[in-house]
């Protein structure tokens, strides 16, 4: 699956799109990791537990995006876009979206 | 009385943890961007590329990173605000956030030829119902990657 945030494929030409698709999930880390990311927060610095938790959301976000796309029969999708929300303290919301397409070298 | 030793303290401790935690962590950012002169490039609005060259590989790269700011820095915020001006202390903050996700992002795609459209995203991790919680920052930067044959 090539996945792109631009509205193409570089050295492929698209074929057929069959439209939006999109993945959300929403992620927590337990309570310690709370715990001890609160005691850093006093301290400053970057809180590793919450960029895990943020790397993991992304990437389940995605992984669904494309199992959505494959359902439909695409082989890429563009134009993708990520959009991140904080729903509670230590939670976080990541929702992927874009065009499904199905693409093809150029000359082939 | 108690309570403003308490404040002092903290303060001073929270003071001092930053400040070390900020010079080590600009130190780092520094030493890696100069590590990735002249390797990839980022763009941030270019969306096209050389059509000429036949194109190997293309792949979406990302980068997080949460950074928090100490319970110094809030406080200064807090008085700073009050009199409205320039907050030195969170600037800095979502500098030294922005400057690494960019990092991360360019670390992943070493390799590459250049990241076309990068997006770099930043939202409050707080509890919006919460308003005495210290404020966390997440810093978000994504690209796509190209690398040529």
């Amino acid at each position: 699956m090539i996945l792109t945030n631009i509205e193409s494929v570089p050295g492929m030409k698209i074929k057929a799109q069959y439209g939006v698709v999109s993945g959300s999930t929403v992620r927590a880390k337990n309570a310690f990791a709370d715990i001890g990311a609160g005691l850093k927060n006093v301290v400053g610095g970057e809180l590793k537990s919450y960029t895990e938790l943020l790397t993991e959301a992304r990437k389940e976000a995605t992984s669904r995006m494309e199992t959505q796309a494959q359902m439909l029969g695409a082989n890429a999708v563009i134009n993708i876009r990520y959009a991140t929300s904080a729903v509670t303290s230590g939670a976080a919301e990541v929702y992927a979206y874009g065009t499904a397409v199905y693409v093809e070298p150029v000359g082939v | 009385m108690g309570d403003l030793i308490t404040l002092a303290v903290i303060l001073l401790v929270t003071y001092m943890t930053g400040s070390l935690i900020e010079k080590a962590h600009y130190r780092k950012i520094k030493k890696r961007e100069k590590a990735l002169i002249g390797k990839t490039m980022v763009s941030y609005g270019i969306k096209t590329w050389d059509n000429t060259k036949k194109v190997k590989k293309i792949e979406l790269v990302s980068g997080e990173v949460v950074i928090s700011v100490d319970y110094f820095k809030t406080f200064a915020a807090g008085l700073k605000n009050l009199f409205g001006g320039k907050l030195n202390s969170i600037e800095s903050i979502l500098d030294r956030g922005r400057r690494e996700a960019i990092l991360r992002m360019r670390e992943k795609a070493v390799g590459a030829n250049f990241i076309v459209n990068t997006k770099v995203e930043q939202i409050m991790m707080n509890d919006p119902s919460n308003k005495n919680e210290y404020p966390k920052c997440a810093l978000i930067a994504y690209g796509t990657a190209i690398t040529y044959e």
